[in-house]
Parts: C-alpha cells; structure tokens; sequence
C-alpha cells in the first residue's frame, strides 16, 4: 500500500516523461547554482567593501546566508509547500524552531551569565599569574 | 602497547568494589555456563540476538532496562545506608571517592539505561501493532540502536571492574569533570559510554517518528491515533531534536580531555558555563522525553480499564504536543543559581510554570475519563491511580522549585532530589510498572500474578513515600545533595527513615521478581488464548498473544479513535461481516541480521581503547565497525517471503479463538 | 468474547503505509535535520566563545578571504555536480553518474584540501586549537564540517563501488537520494558557516 500523494524529500518534480524531467531538473539546478552564484558574491563583496553602513553589515551577511539556504532547499533539495510536501516541511520547520531557540536562546542566557559572572581583566589577570 | 591499561587498574585495594564486581562476573559467567550447558545459544542466536522484529528488540530493551535497575537500585541502597550511618563525626563505611562514584554511577544508570531503554523497548514494541502495521521503518537499524544501548551498558559495568567511574555527578560539569581536576579514566568511561548508547538512541529516535508519521494502516488519519501513538511522537521528536546537542556537548568536552582545547576550561577563554547551558538545553528536553510515553501509557490503561474512550482526545493531542514545544524553552530552570540575573531568571520561571499547564490538562481528562466509566481495579490502573497522585505532589514541588527566589535556596538541596525523584518514580517508574503489566499478555501469551504484582505495587508506593518525604524536609532544613557525610546530627533520623523507605522499595523489587517467577512458572492458569485479556480499544488487542513476525496478515481498515473497539462493536452489530472471505497474499518481512549485535561489539572495542588511550585498537575496532556496514550493505538478501499458507493458519486459529 | 472480523484491506485504498523510496528518504532527512541541531550547538558555543582569544590570535588576522572564496566555489559547483549525479542517475545512465561523481568528488576533494592546509597553516604559526577557547571553536565548527566532507567523499565512493557492482538496483538508488541529500545540507551548512565564521569574523 503505497501512498501516492507523498514526496519523498529530494524528489525531483514529476511529469510523465523522464526526458523531460531530466530537462526540467536540469533547469532547476541550474538556476539554483546561478542564483547561489550571485548571492555568494553578494556576501563577499557586502563584507569587505566600504560602502555600506557598517553596523547594518552583519545583519545583511544573514539575511544572504538565509536566503541562500533557501535557494539551496528549493533548488537543490526540492523541499516547496505543495501538499504533498507537508510532513518534509513541518520537519524542516521543527528543526528551524529548535536551532532558533537553542542558538538564541544560548546567546542570550550566556551573554547575560558573561556580564554577571566572569571575572574583570584585572581579576582574570590575577587569576591567570597563580 | 596497552595504552594507560596496567594491573593497577584493577581496584584490588577497594573490598566493596571487588565483592561487587565478583557478583557480577560469577553472574555473567554463570549465566554464559548455563546458556552452554543447556544448548541455548542458536536458539538465542537466531531469535533474540540477531532479531530485527521490533517485538524481539522492545522486550530485550525492557529486560536491559529491569537488570540496569538492579544494578542503579544497589547504588542508591549503598547511599542511603552510608546518609543514614555517617552523621556528626562518623565517616560511614563509603570513602568519598568511592561514594562520588556511587551517586554518579546511581544517575547514570537509571536516566540512560534504566528509564530511558524501558520506555523505548514499550515505544518499539508497542507503537507497529498500535498503528496497524508490520514494524518500526528501519528493523535493522532498530538492532543497531539497542545493541549500540546494550554496549553503553557494558562500558559502564566494565568500569566497576577495570579502572573506576566518574565522580563528577551524572552530568559531569566542568571544570571538575576537565582533566586537570579528573585525570583519571573515570569521565572517560562516563563520556563514551554515553555517546556510544547516545548514537543509537537518536537513531531509534529517527525510526519511530519516520515509523509514526510515514507507516500507519489505512484509514488511520493522525486524529485516529491511539493517544500513546501520539505522546510517542512527541518524546522521539524529542530526541532528535535534543540528542545532538548532548553529542555536541560531550563531543566538546572530550576534545578538551583528550587533545587539550579550551572550551570549557577555566584557562585559554575557556567557559564552563556554556557547559552547564548546553548540557541542560538537552537535560530538559530529556526528562519529557522520558515522561511522555508515560502519559501515553496511562491514556491507554485508564481508557482501557474504565471501559470508557479517553477523555478529550483532541485536548490531549494538544497537550502533548504543547509539552513538546514547551519542553525547549524552560531549560535554564536548572542553573538559575548561576547568575543570568532576574530577566532571565524569570522569563524562564514563568516558562516552567507555564508548562505545568498542559499536563494539568492531561490529568483532567484522566479523571473526566474514569468518573462515568466501571473501573476494574486491575495492576496497571494501580499503578495509574499512584501515579496521577504522586506525579501531581511532584509536580507542584517543581512549580515551586520554578520561583527562581525560592529555587536560590532550595537548589541543589535535597529538597531538589526528592522532587525529581517524587516526578521520575511516580511518573516514568510509576509508567513503566503500568505498562509492564499491561503489554506482558501481549509480548508472552499469558498474564503476569495479580496477588504479588498488588503486594509490589503497595511497597513500591508505601516504601517511595517512606524514602523520599523526609528527603523535603531535609532539603527545607538546608541538607544539600550528594554529601557523604555530615554534622548535624538532627538530620539522621530522617535519613534513617528514608533508608526503612528504600528497603520497603527493595521489597517490592523482591515482589516482581517473584512475580515473574510464579508467573511463569503456573502461566498455564493464566494464558491468553483470545490475545485480548483486558477487552481492550487499541488494534494491538486485534491480534494472537504472542503476535506472528508480520503482526497482521491483512492490514486493519481503521475507521475511527479505538480502532479496535469500534471492530468489535461492528462485528457484534452486524454478524453477516465474519462470513467475508479473507484475501490472504504473500508478504515480505526483513531477515534477520546480525549487523546490530557485531556493530555493537567493535563499539565496545573503540570505546574501552579509547578510554585506555590503546590507540592501535582504536583504529582495529573503527576498521570492524566500517567493514560491518560494508558487509551489510552489499547483501543481496534483504527480506525473506512468508507464504500465503503460513498467513492463513496463524489468521484462522486466532479468528477462531475469538469465536469461542 | 465475541467474534471480531478484522476489515480486509481493500486494494483500492490509496492511504496505508508509504512506499520504502519515501519512508527512507524522509528518515535521513530527520537525520539531517538532527545533525543540523547538532551543528547549532557547536555554531552557539563558537558565537559564545568568538572574542576569548586569551591574547592570542583573532580571526580577522587568521581568515584568508580568498581562500574562502575558492572553497565555497568548490562545495557549491560540487554541489551542483551532484545534481547532474542525481539527473544521470535517474535517467539509468551509468557513464555519466560516474562521470559527475567523480567531478563532485575532485571538487570536494579540492574543498577539503584548501580546508586541511588552511589548519596546517595556522597551526605552522602557532595558532593552534589549544591557544584559545575561540581557536578550539573555531577548529571544531571548521573542522567538523570538514569531517562530514570527508565522511561523504568516502560514501561516494562506496556508493561508485556499490552501483557497479548491484547496478541501479532499488535499495542502490534509494542510498544515493540520501547521498545526495546529505551532499547538498553539507554546502547548507557552509552557507552558514563562511557567512558568519569567516565574513562577519574576519572583519575587524
């Protein structure tokens, strides 16, 4: 018994003939390679050009590096929002949830545990010359 | 040659010590002697060891879990009896370096392979018959996880023998647990034993939410589910979302002992700290990941045995799944001592509290379910009804514990252990006990003693209480935690109570091992010749007891919650059903490997190496691992074909049991 | 206890368990999922750890852009290698599944070598991962990277032998989606990796 409105994840989308699956695989991929191409240039040239306002530099590198992990998803990894990916996305979104809290969340209690808890330079000096 | 492994390793100067490790190898050995002598080991072999049927592998995680808990329970016998001897000037029979190892061994054992294999070995047994199907996603890596548990185990009893455990707590914080304040093989033994059972435990994870999610019988929507299907889901969601970290955290501190960096150390910028946060952003989600097939066994039994479906089924799938999120964002709760400052401490007070909520919900509709219903008084609704009281008192000491003021005081007292311990006996030991006697018809064709499963159940629940109240007194009278000795000669008299409490939980261990025995021994009174003893609702109870490999030759057609209870009400309405001609076609079942049990043993190999710094023998058991899986996937033969013949004659001698 | 006739399943039904192509692949993507988790825990303690340098070196002195720029070419035309694999595969032709294996595997290789030589280096200069709480971090999120680089190189390999020696045999194929899978999350997890490690780090 299988179910057929499932999508395996990496599925390539599925018309009936395979030549021109292949053809419109071939198509996707590429257009994912050009445009991780131009956000990856994106990022290097945001990250050492004077240009722009530099506090706003490392909040722009992120939103490229997400956004470029979405076109390798949906490029590479096939992952869309149609129905039959439902249970592929859910998951993916869990897994987003959990990085999400454990990475902020550590940055958070540590940045806070750093400010009360660790020690001066100068009482870290004192400490390190034991 | 041998690495840091020397004679000296052996512990001949510690009397305690080596009585205990002799009881071991006499047992072990004898045990080995017995299964020669008697011809037992193809039988062994090819069913039980190399088993892929997640039946076979759900009962030998169980019996690991029932064998770890000897070994944990003499560890807490030995602390209660030292607390209870060594006040004012006395020491006690337990030097500190041997009692460090006792409470850490203690914690180890009981969290990692006590709690946690009994509630996968019920998940892994029970979830393919609940969801109508033939077993978990992947049989075969489902061995490799519990042989991968089962050399966890190995490790650690090896460290009673050759070498020593960690004295550093069951979670090793650091700096303590850094190599310069624990040189010894200790937190090596701790650290791979862990990581090892750790790998198969995230892999059973995998397996039981692709299991759950992606293989169901037809007609089983997710809102058709047994409860205990869905509180499954939540707790190995969990796992794959939390065991990573653990990786990563004890990953991070091997690195540290072993080639010297600097990320918890207290020089080079180290910070233990994050230690303590990484480590509990995993501890948290794991104690829910060990309470949730608890609740979902108690769904079942209280439905079950009040002759009445669940109590707000949708409410309870939320609750679940409310537990589920929650349980990621409360983890700061165990160090707020450490100094975030009050925003933080707040926010994730108010969290904690906040997840007291849904499991409210969840006690509710266990109560609305049973008022109405017919309540047999069988063992495992005993077990529920000590349950639903003891895990409440636990759980509101915790909603205290939340109070991060009041936690300032009480955290790390002993008031903090008898609340942990108040949640994880009355909730999982509590839910692993109700389970047992619930699933035993179904896993062995007949039921366990009821008279010595109530005199268990009375000691374990007197003999809890006995043991661990005065624990919150003593916590309120400012008693910390795992203290070999003490001054104040006021606290004794409770800690001599609570090791009369310990001994009336040692009476009702005594009590289910003789259970067991007389079980078996008069399981011809007591056979289930129908595969339903309890007129279950569950599509488990649809089938022989024991079930074929294959559970169901025809797969269930599910049409609504109880899947099973609606059958049985159809089949009564309407009889002209059982004259259906049953299509029977030949079915495909994975063969038997003996991948899991031979992974397992080159674990075993690299562990102990590693641990020993033998790294020629690392590199030997790494090389076995790898050629295990290459011989494993270059098989031709993965799945062997049961005829239509065999189908028929186990289907037609269970329909007819049910017609008499 | 009264009869009980289990339903028949019919064969017209279209739900009931998923085909195995399905079951396996959405297990390894859990499984990726779950390394992705164990990454972040990794990511988190490098973010924690990034400014104790202890004196010694920080990364904007380190981190050769170039380099990095090259290595992120590399994963991402492999990368992109393997879906050729992936097209080749599924149109059954064995010449050129070898052929753009073997181009995702050269250009991995080369990934890993620029990675190996950049530890090499600063090693030679004496920033080691026992010089700081920020180089351990570094070397570890880095290095385990590279680890399931070269873990994956190895499995390609295998998965090479394996096609030629079973062909474009169901479990075969099933193996490869999840290679494929696995080789694509890798690049993923660069993303994340040259953005904040080496961009957002390397600046002063």
């Amino acid at each position: 018994m299988s179910s057929q409105h499932e999508r395996a994840p990496g599925d390539d989308l599925g018309p009936d003939s395979r030549r021109e699956a292949i053809r419109s695989g071939l198509l996707t991929y590429t257009v994912g390679l050009a445009l991780a191409l131009i956000f990856t240039a994106t990022s290097f040239w945001a990250a050492s050009t004077g240009v722009l306002w530099l506090p706003g530099v490392p909040i722009g590198l992120a939103v490229l590096a997400v956004a470029q992990m979405g076109i390798h998803l949906v490029f590479f990894l096939h992952i869309t929002t149609g129905p039959d990916n439902t249970n592929n996305v859910l998951a993916l979104a869990f897994g987003v949830l959990i990085v999400a809290l454990v990475v902020g969340g550590s940055l958070w209690i540590m940045a806070h545990l750093n400010a009360n808890m660790m020690p001066s330079p100068d009482l870290m000096n004192l400490h390190m010359q034991r | 040659m041998l690495g840091k492994l020397s004679w000296s390793a052996i512990p001949f100067d510690e009397p305690i010590d080596m009585v205990a490790s002799g009881f071991m190898i006499v047992g072990v050995i004898g045990i080995l002697l017995w299964l020669t002598a008697t011809g037992k080991w193809p039988y062994l072999w090819r069913e039980w060891l190399t088993s892929v049927d997640h039946k076979r592998i759900g009962v030998m995680y169980c019996v690991l879990a029932l064998v770890m808990l000897l070994r944990g329970f003499v560890d807490a016998m030995l602390m209660r009896s030292q607390q209870a001897m060594a006040a004012g000037g006395a020491e006690g029979y337990l030097p500190p370096e041997h009692y460090d190892q006792i409470f850490s061994a203690h914690g180890t054992i009981m969290i990692f392979f006590m709690a946690m294999p009994f509630m996968i070995g019920l998940m892994n047994f029970v979830l393919p018959l609940q969801l109508g199907v033939r077993d978990v996603a992947f049989p075969t890596l489902n061995s490799v996880s519990l042989w991968l548990t089962a050399s966890g185990v190995l490790l650690t009893n090896i460290s009673l023998v050759i070498g020593e455990f960690a004295k550093t707590g069951w979670l090793a914080y650091p700096p303590l647990s850094e190599l310069k304040f624990s040189p010894g093989v200790g937190v090596d033994y701790y650290l791979w034993a862990l990581q090892i059972s750790g790998v198969g435990t995230l892999m059973s994870g995998i397996n039981l939410v692709t299991t759950i999610l992606k293989m169901r019988a037809p007609g089983m929507s997710y809102m058709r589910m047994p409860v205990f299907c869905w509180t499954a889901l939540a707790s190995n969601l969990l796992i794959v979302a939390a065991f990573p970290v653990l990786t990563a955290t004890f990953g991070m501190l091997l690195l540290d002992r072993y080639i010297g960096f600097h990320f918890f150390t207290t020089t080079g910028g180290g910070n233990p700290m994050m230690y303590i946060n990484l480590i509990w952003a995993w501890g948290h989600p794991e104690v829910y990941i060990l309470i949730l097939p608890a609740f979902g066994v108690f769904s079942e039994v209280i439905s079950t045995f009040s002759g009445k479906p669940l109590f707000g089924y949708r409410s309870m799938v939320a609750a679940t799944l409310a537990i589920c999120i929650l349980s990621f964002v409360v983890w700061l709760h165990h160090f707020f001592t450490m100094g975030a400052g009050a925003d933080v401490n707040g926010f994730f007070g108010v969290m904690t509290m906040i997840i007291a909520v849904p499991t409210g919900v969840k006690v509710f509709n266990w109560l609305f379910t049973m008022y109405g219903g017919r309540v047999r008084f069988s063992l495992p609704i005993l077990w529920s009804l000590g349950f639903m009281v003891t895990f409440v008192i636990g759980g509101m000491t915790g909603v205290l514990l939340a109070v991060p003021p009041a936690d300032f005081m009480l955290h790390n007292s002993l008031f903090l252990i008898a609340h942990f311990h108040n949640v994880v006996i009355g909730g999982v030991v509590f839910g692993a006990m109700a389970g047992y006697n619930y699933w035993f018809p179904k896993a062995f064709g007949f039921t366990l003693d009821e008279a010595w499963g109530r005199a268990s159940f009375w000691c374990w629940l007197i003999g809890f209480y006995v043991a661990f109240m005065p624990l919150y007194w003593l916590g309120l009278m400012g008693m910390t935690r795992r203290m070999q000795h003490y001054d104040d000669p006021q606290w004794q008299p409770f800690l001599v109570v609570a090791a009369c409490g310990v001994l009336l939980i040692l009476a009702g261990i005594v009590c289910q091992i003789i259970q067991l025995i007389v079980s078996i021994r008069t399981r011809a009174d007591r056979l289930d010749r129908t595969g339903d003893p309890w007129n279950g609702r569950t599509l488990e109870w649809s089938t022989p007891s024991p079930p074929p490999a294959w559970n169901y030759a025809l797969l269930p057609e599910v049409e609504g919650e109880d899947a099973y209870w609606h059958m049985k009400r159809k089949a009564r309405e309407d009889r002209t059903a059982q004259t259906k001609a049953r299509d029977y076609e030949p079915i495909d079942m994975p063969v038997n490997s003996p991948t899991g049990f031979i992974t397992a043993f080159f674990a075993v190999i690299t562990g102990f190496a590693l641990i020993w710094h033998i790294w020629w023998l690392v590199g030997l058991g790494l090389a076995g691992a790898f050629a295990t899986t290459m011989v494993f996937a270059w098989r031709d033969v993965q799945e062997q074909e049961i005829d239509v013949e065999a189908l028929a004659r186990v289907d037609r001698a269970h329909l007819a049991s049910l017609a008499q | 206890m009264t009869d009980t006739t289990l339903p028949m399943a019919s064969h017209a039904r279209k739900d009931g368990p998923a085909s195995k192509r399905i079951i396996v692949a959405y297990g390894f993507w859990i499984f990726l999922l779950s390394d992705i988790i164990m990454f972040s825990a990794i990511f988190a303690t490098y973010a924690v750890l990034v400014g104790a340098t202890d004196g010694g070196p920080t990364g904007a002195e380190l981190f050769d852009q170039k380099r990095v720029a090259i290595e992120t070419l590399c994963l991402l035309f492999s990368s992109y290698a393997c879906g050729m694999m992936s097209l080749a595969i599924e149109a059954k032709h064995r010449l050129a599944t070898y052929g753009a294996a073997a181009v995702t595997f050269a250009l991995g290789a080369v990934f890993l070598t620029l990675e190996l030589s950049e530890f090499a280096g600063m090693i030679a200069e004496g920033a080691t991962p026992q010089r700081s709480a920020f180089l351990s971090a570094f070397f570890t999120l880095v290095g385990c990277h590279g680890a399931h680089v070269g873990f994956g190189l190895l499995w390609l390999v295998v998965m090479m032998a394996q096609l030629n020696a079973k062909g474009f045999r169901d479990d075969v194929l099933r193996r490869l989606a999840c290679f494929s899978l696995f080789w694509h999350a890798l690049d993923i997890i660069w993303v994340a990796l040259f953005s904040i490690v080496y961009l957002m780090g390397g600046r002063v």
